[in-house]
């Protein structure tokens, strides 16, 4: 029964629940026991929340024996990336600097997964301050991809994407600031979403850059994901650049899952040099799929695109500079050399070179300079000006289509190391996901089958407007409902080793 | 004052110099919330005890702006004549001190909520146009106490104890454009603009601008430039004067002190500079060499402010009555100099003295009575006017009770005295202590007769025609009546019967 009860989406865990078939506390049970069994070679969890997880349940179980029950996601287990506070729980954010670390206070989403009586199991893995896509930049340590050990999960939400992956959780949220949550996706062969900005509360999500941070859902199947979704969304007053406005229906359209009559384009820039075969080619199936289904593609240019990467270095690099400025050991966390003979400005100096690990000090550097005065408008202010071609590229393709479509990376995952040292190399994962965070749109990556060069999964990229975050569910779910029948089973299926 | 600092006399250097001033004042918002958080802003509350996971800068906090910080900035902005922005953004000022929670500061930089204001300021009898550069909102910081060492600052100190309450608290500052032409003025139009402005402040309930608690405190900018050259000097900014005289002494300080600097050939340096109380000198801080870059961007994590027109005009139309405004009107309806009203407003008198004569009082008994009896009182205790326990109303009573000749102005002393030191209200005391003139003709007579029979000379001298030497009479009358007579009844009936 508990092996079972992991192979199962949040959508059946969630039916089985709602009729008493299985308990909330059995089911939490069986993935605390294949974290135990396979997560010293995932590492997808930072901290492991057994004895909340179990308490939660119980809660839940007594109220589902009562008649009570709070959503659909009552009793379903939800992996939380390191980013999001949560009271009784370290938060790290895979940083040094912020090792034990217990927040007094729950991010606003964690307490809607709470007030939802989802699980919450345990803290993800993450590239430090979400800075990275592939986990190799965890002050812990890296995750690996389950579908093969020696590769990477893809980060910065490496870890979310990896239990999922792992069923060691059926459901995990991260945050997506130029593709955190899409290309682990993508690598892991799993669904995930970038919602709209502002869709989603980042109060208590730890900052990277705050005018792209997204936070979304993971999950096996598009419609995991819709519920996970719907559950987390919606407007937060804490928040000031959250969205007053009802959370699109998400779920309905996961289930509809038809995209007949759909307008699709795809990207003409996000394509050709760079991209890896397989990739290419699972991407044209893919599209070929959607027309089969009765979609009308045509090709949309976003010329602006190719300048994507680079304004992205400068904008979240600079936000992160400032946003980062409070880790100095004044309140909490770490704090390195008060002896006593140290100032305090010492004190902070020394606590940040040690706390803060080679990326984010990279960033630091390289946004205190682009902000700095004399080349604030050459730089940032420039950044900016891109920012706003970008949106009118988005606003001209959407009004000749209803969604854009792309591969979610340029290539499959990659070898744990491989890239370790040449930023510019592990930049470049993000490619197709940094202009929806740059628009504020919504977007989300579905699996699209398994490149033949290695077997490894490849994610379809959807992308829609502002607001418009039903579209994603029902384009992917339409693909995902074709490509499981063709295949005969859902692609994480086929997945060697670990998973088999 | 540091050991090389040399001085030209104030009247020596305005011979040579034309000061140029600004003033860059902070004021703590009365908000009963914080600027981005819902803590509250009690004053002297425990240390850390008004503190929240967002003014604490706690990761994954975000801020929320408080709507009534906005009103009152629009207020302030339309006092003072601005024009209020339609859309304006605030921005992170980035530097590391201990007590800033995030070590950024949300302030606002190229788009400041209001911008090109004026407030007019009385000096002498003359009136100076003082221009508004820009009010803008910011949070303030926490506060730093060092502990151990001789300086009280943090260089030096054993430990340092930080206080956060005061963190995230609005602050608007108000920023002038430079002031010139003032010539001897200057430090004089400096304090009056600072009291103007508080004055104004007060009256729109944005602050309770107490400079002794902090709630607002000035930055003086301050430059010369030869007679006759139209070219402005170095300015130097000196920080956190913190009453009015101080903005005074350091505005002439610096006169004095940069005069010294350019008569022996030197150039001033661009810096900050810090006031001491004690001296009234000032010491440099911070040169613009080494001038912090403060990476202002656009504060990310919130939206744009863009205050609906309407809701302007609803805060405009709802302004009350300017203090200078104010004054100009009572001056006219009391029939004062402006002598007498500079004389009334300096005494903090004008709002008492306001509250009187609309309790019933004459604008001249009320002045009378708040400008002497009880300006002395105060005065005799250190205590401000309004500190002074007896109400305008009931300085009214007592006015209307001498008015109607119940009682002579020394036993309206008495009443007075009584009602301040607690015994009641002045009717109780009048009650209670039983005072009040005589005024029974019958034995007012009896009581000059027999003072006539005692004294037979001066009865003489005044039948002479040496009217004067009533007075002997007149005392001896009161006496006999322990004070309960109104002398002028008295001397009238000693005239009428020596006659």
């Amino acid at each position: 029964m508990p092996a079972e009860l992991t192979r199962m989406t949040a959508a059946e865990l969630s039916a089985a629940l709602a009729t008493g078939e299985v308990s909330a506390t059995e089911v939490t049970q069986a993935h605390l026991d294949r974290i135990a069994a396979v997560d010293d070679r995932v590492h997808a969890f930072l901290h492991v929340a057994a004895d909340q997880a179990l308490e939660q349940a119980a809660t839940i179980d007594t109220e589902h024996r009562r008649g009570t029950r709070r959503s659909p996601l009552a009793g379903v287990p939800v992996a939380v990336k390191d980013v999001f506070t949560t009271i009784g729980l370290p938060t790290t954010c895979g940083s040094r600097i912020l090792e034990g670390w217990h927040p007094p206070y729950d991010a606003t989403i964690t307490t809607r997964l709470k007030q939802a009586g989802a699980i919450v199991i345990g803290k993800t893995n993450m590239d430090e301050f979400a800075m990275g896509s592939s986990t190799e930049n965890s002050a812990f340590g890296p995750s690996h991809n389950p579908w093969d050990l020696d590769k990477v999960p893809g980060g910065s939400s490496g870890g979310s994407a990896a239990a999922v992956a792992a069923y060691e959780a059926p459901l995990a949220i991260g945050t997506d600031t130029g593709g955190s949550i899409r290309q682990p996706a993508s690598v892991c062969g799993i669904v995930g979403t970038k919602p709209t900005y502002g869709g989603s509360s980042r109060y208590g999500v730890v900052a990277f850059a705050s005018s792209l941070d997204t936070p979304g859902p993971f999950g096996r199947t598009v419609l995991d994901a819709a519920l996970l979704h719907e559950a987390m969304s919606g407007y937060d007053p804490c928040d000031s650049t959250s969205i007053d406005a009802p959370v699109p229906p998400v779920v309905a359209a996961a289930r509809e899952a038809d995209v007949s009559g759909m307008r699709i384009g795809v990207v003409t820039e996000l394509s050709g040099e760079g991209y890896q075969s397989g990739v290419l080619s699972r991407f044209a199936e893919a599209v070929e799929l959607l027309e089969s289904l009765g979609a009308k593609v045509t090709e949309v240019s976003c010329p602006h695109f190719k300048y994507a990467l680079p304004a992205y270095y400068l904008i979240a690099p600079s936000e992160c500079s400032s946003n980062l400025a409070r880790f100095d050991a004044m309140r909490y966390g770490l704090r390195v050399g008060d002896n006593g003979d140290r100032d305090a400005e010492e004190v902070m100096a020394l606590t940040r070179e040690q706390g803060f690990g080679a990326e984010v000090k990279r960033r630091i550097i390289l946004g205190t300079y682009a902000l700095s005065s004399g080349y604030y408008d050459a730089y940032y202010g420039k950044a900016q000006q891109v920012r706003t071609l970008i949106i009118r590229d988005f606003d001209a393709a959407f009004g000749q289509v209803d969604v854009l479509v792309s591969p979610s990376t340029p290539t499959t995952a990659f070898a744990l190391g491989e890239r370790a040292d040449d930023p510019m190399a592990m930049y470049l994962a993000d490619l197709c996901t940094i202009p929806s965070d740059l628009a504020g749109n919504a977007a989300l990556s579905v699996p699209c089958g398994l490149a033949p060069e290695n077997g490894l999964p490849v994610g379809l990229q959807v992308m829609a407007p502002a607001l418009a975050d039903d579209r994603l569910y029902r384009v992917a779910a339409a693909a995902e409902a074709a490509f499981t029948g063709r295949w005969g089973h859902p692609l994480l299926a086929e997945a060697k080793g670990l998973l088999s | 004052m540091t050991m090389t600092d040399t001085l030209v006399p104030f009247g020596e250097a305005m011979t040579r110099y034309e000061p140029v001033i600004g003033l860059e004042t902070h004021v703590e918002l009365g908000t009963t919330t914080k600027m981005f958080c819902g803590c509250t802003t009690v004053f002297e509350a425990d240390p850390n005890t008004q503190v929240c996971p967002v003014c604490l800068g706690l990761p994954g906090s975000l801020p929320v702006v408080n709507r009534m910080a906005i009103e009152y900035t629009i207020r302030i902005g339309l006092a003072l004549n601005c024009t209020i922005a339609t859309w304006c953004r605030f921005a992170r000022k980035n530097y590391f001190y201990p007590d800033m929670p995030k070590n950024f500061q949300i302030s606002q930089y190229d788009e400041p909520l209001c911008t090109n204001g004026w407030l007019d300021v009385p000096v002498g009898e003359a009136t100076v146009r003082v221009g508004i550069e820009r009010v803008h909102l910011e949070e303030d910081t926490g506060k730093s106490r060092h502990v151990g060492g001789a300086t009280g600052r943090i260089h030096g100190a054993e430990y340092s104890l930080v206080d956060y309450n005061r963190a995230g608290i609005p602050l608007v500052e108000v920023v002038t454009k430079p002031i010139a032409g003032t010539g001897a003025d200057a430090p004089a139009v400096a304090r009056t603009y600072v009291t103007e402005l508080r004055d104004l402040l007060r009256s729109l309930h944005v602050s309770d601008v107490r400079m002794e608690e902090g709630s607002l405190r000035c930055d003086v900018n301050v430059s010369l430039a030869p007679r006759g050259s139209s070219r402005w000097g170095k300015r130097t900014e000196t920080k956190n004067v913190n009453s009015l005289r101080s903005v005074q002494r350091a505005v002439e300080f610096e006169i004095e002190r940069q005069a010294a600097v350019l008569d022996a050939g030197g150039r001033v340096t661009q810096e900050t500079r810090h006031f001491h109380e004690d001296t009234g000198t000032t010491t440099a801080g911070r040169s613009k060499e080494e001038a912090q870059d403060y990476r202002y961007f656009p504060e990310p994590d919130l939206v744009p402010v863009a205050p609906p027109r309407d809701w302007v005009e609803q805060i405009r139309a709802a302004l009350p009555e300017a203090p200078s405004a104010r004054r100009a009107r009572l001056r006219a309806e009391w029939d004062l100099s402006e002598a007498d009203m500079t004389a009334l407003t300096n005494a903090g008198a004008l709002d008492l003295v306001a509250e009187t004569v609309a309790a019933g009082a004459s604008p001249a008994d009320a002045r009378k009575w708040w400008l002497g009896e009880l300006a002395r009182r105060a005065n005799e205790t250190g205590a401000e006017l309004t500190a002074l326990t007896i109400t305008p109303a009931q300085v009214a009573r007592v006015a209307a009770v001498v008015a109607a000749g119940t009682l002579n102005d020394k036993l309206a002393r008495q009443v007075i005295d009584a009602v301040l030191a607690g015994e009641g209200s002045p009717d109780e005391v009048i009650e209670a202590r039983g005072l009040a003139v005589v005024s029974d003709e019958g034995a007012l007579t009896a009581a000059v007769d027999e003072a006539i029979a005692a004294n037979p000379d001066v009865a003489a001298r005044i039948r002479d025609g040496r009217v004067a030497a009533a007075g002997v009479l007149v005392g001896a009358v009161m006496k006999a009546t322990s004070g309960q007579a109104d002398a002028a009844r008295v001397r009238a009936l000693i005239l009428q019967r020596l006659s």
